[in-house]
């Protein structure tokens, strides 16, 4: 990056056309060398002592998900609960970072999660496809914060970005930004439909420009999800853009994370990318759904010292 | 010894790895252990335990695979059993004993289809109520296996004919790697049964304490202090527990018990229209 680069962006883009050079100007990402570096990273051993420490700050760490057409509201109390205690026979099981919804559901999962210190996240701006007028986004956003909500995952225009309308998706996210409010903003990238590492380097520094609090790797609702590579670029992103601005933005992966294996290798690629700092839920968060049941069967392997069993746990 | 004219050819020497999943890994400990010569892995706790998971996604579909299909695929395994008679024969494996072995698959196979009808039935109550038991399987079974091959196939046939699935530690083990390699090409599905080989009394307690296997047949273990620590930690979880109380003839009709000690009467009252 030169140093042109960034004291013309130094108060933000004055154009799109610096905007544009300023993505522009990022360095290209060596695709094998961030493949073979994630890869080594998910290689280390962790265990006993370190492994039980590591569950429980990955559950600390879950962002509980669902998002279906066919939530209910039970459902939707149960899985509250469940962030509340994940693990119903034991109390020494911390809760969970979030409960992530959909915009219709906020109600009914604030209602379980009042007062809990468990936030509620809300995707909302026509998730997952993004493909709606601006007014609409505004509207969703300003609907799931009224009733509750204290996050907002957004997703970006993916289409605007791969057009390269670089200032129609700043100027969105930061219009979301503003309708949310005092609800921390998580910008999803999508970047199983960005193609490259490229565009989800320019991706990532877009939305922490526009005023991200959390850059998010996918929806889930399509075939690529957070892949270890993509998601250790996203944290080297979020380590220069505090180096830089002196702000830290925290990431999320999600989709597609369903092991305490790979919970584990997510938190090590922390840890050896961006440091303590990250090592928080205000900081990191994996978007999950059946993760969670996957760490409560080893937290309970470990404390019982006897393989766990999925029939002891519930789906939801 | 004099040098033949024709170069000769390298030894091709076959390593008996496990069978897990529908395939043939080698112990996630990368053990191996030496049986007669052979290279054999030796299975860990971690093995048990992708075992179980192989055999846990395995068993919604072969239990709710039609009996008559698995009726066809045990048939199957004693058509492929039949062809291979002579790697068991190099094996030390009798020929009466491989004979034996493919009649009792086959014998199995005949019940897949009938066992509901003996196990289960209508029942008569004194109510507006059809009332009807059907056998359902238990789930996961965790076979300690004797270690003849007859032996070894009388456990396990009975087990999986019924829509369990199982995770088998083979004493055995290159007779029972190759049953797996039977199975394996007899359109049984991956993990309906998974063959471990090494150290029973390493590997056992780990499934008997397992909540995620619902039985366990202790037909192989013969050191009772053993089977008794097996059978008290699998009353952690309520499991079932086959433990027979003396040496089994296996030559002889099994009859339908080692059936329906692996199944679950579940009964239905339906209420009957006036």
């Amino acid at each position: 990056m030169t140093a042109t680069a960034t004291s013309r962006l130094s108060g933000l883009p004055d154009s799109p056309a610096d905007l544009r050079t300023f993505l522009h100007g990022l360095p290209g990402v060596d695709k094998v060398g961030i493949e073979a570096r994630a890869a080594a990273l998910g290689t280390r051993s962790v265990k006993t002592t370190a492994k039980a420490q590591a569950i429980d700050l990955a559950i600390r760490m879950v962002d509980l998900t669902t998002l279906e057409g066919a939530d209910t509201p039970g459902k939707v109390r149960a899985l509250s609960a469940k962030a509340l205690r994940p693990d119903p026979a034991d109390p020494t099981c911390p809760p969970v970072a979030a409960v992530c919804v959909y915009p219709a559901m906020v109600p009914t999962a604030a209602a379980v999660l009042a007062g809990s210190g468990v936030h509620l996240a809300s995707v909302a701006t026509a998730f997952p496809s993004g493909q709606a007028p601006l007014e609409v986004k505004l509207a969703d956003t300003r609907d799931a914060v009224a009733g509750g909500a204290d996050e907002i995952d957004m997703v970006i225009s993916r289409g605007a970005f791969l057009a390269g309308d670089y200032a129609k998706v700043f100027d969105e996210i930061v219009a979301v930004k503003q309708a949310a409010g005092p609800a921390h903003l998580k910008v999803i990238l999508e970047t199983g439909e960005l193609a490259t590492y490229d565009n989800v380097r320019r991706a990532s520094w877009l939305a922490m420009l526009a005023g991200a609090d959390f850059i998010k790797t996918s929806t889930g609702k399509v075939g690529v999800n957070a892949t270890p590579p993509v998601t250790l670029l996203m944290l080297e992103a979020v380590r220069d853009f505090r180096e830089r601005y002196g702000r830290q933005v925290g990431v999320k992966p999600a989709g597609g994370i369903k092991t305490t294996k790979d919970a584990i290798k997510y938190l090590v690629m922390i840890n050896e990318t961006c440091g303590d700092d990250w090592l928080h839920p205000d900081w990191f968060r994996f978007g999950a759904s059946s993760l969670l049941n996957d760490l409560l069967m080893q937290r309970t392997k470990l404390s019982t010292g006897h393989y766990a069993g999925p029939d002891y746990f519930t789906l939801d | 010894m004099p040098k033949s004219a024709t170069p000769s050819r390298l030894a091709v020497r076959k390593t008996y790895k496990l069978y897990v999943a529908g395939k043939f890994p080698r112990s996630e400990s990368g053990r191996t252990y030496l049986v007669d010569g052979d290279n054999v892995a030796l299975a860990s706790r971690k093995d048990a335990r992708d075992a179980v998971v192989a055999a846990r996604a395995a068993q919604p579909g072969w239990a709710g695979a039609t009996a008559y299909n698995r009726g066809q695929v045990l048939y199957r395994i004693a058509e492929m059993l039949e062809a291979r008679r002579a790697e068991f024969k190099s094996l030390g494996v009798a020929g009466a004993e491989v004979d034996a072995a493919v009649d009792r698959w086959v014998w199995y196979a005949g019940w897949s289809d009938k066992i509901a009808q003996v196990a289960g039935g209508a029942n008569p109550v004194a109510g507006p109520y059809f009332n009807i038991s059907a056998p359902e399987p238990t789930g996961v079974v965790g076979v300690i296996a004797p270690g003849s091959l007859l032996g070894l196939v009388s456990v396990v046939a009975p087990a999986v004919v019924t829509g369990n699935t199982v995770v088998v530690v083979a004493s055995n083990p290159q007779a029972a790697i190759t049953l797996g390699e039977v199975l394996a090409t007899s359109d049984v599905p991956g993990g309906v049964v998974n063959v471990l080989t090494g150290r029973a009394a390493e590997i056992a307690p780990w499934l008997a304490s397992h909540d995620d296997v619902n039985a366990l047949d202790l037909s192989g273990v013969d050191d009772t202090e053993l089977a008794t620590e097996l059978e008290r930690a699998a009353a952690g979880t309520l499991k079932r527990v086959l433990r027979p109380t003396s040496g089994v003839d296996y030559t002889e009709d099994p009859g339908t018990g080692p059936m329906t000690a692996l199944l679950e009467i579940k009964t239905v009252w339906h209420p009957k229209g006036f």
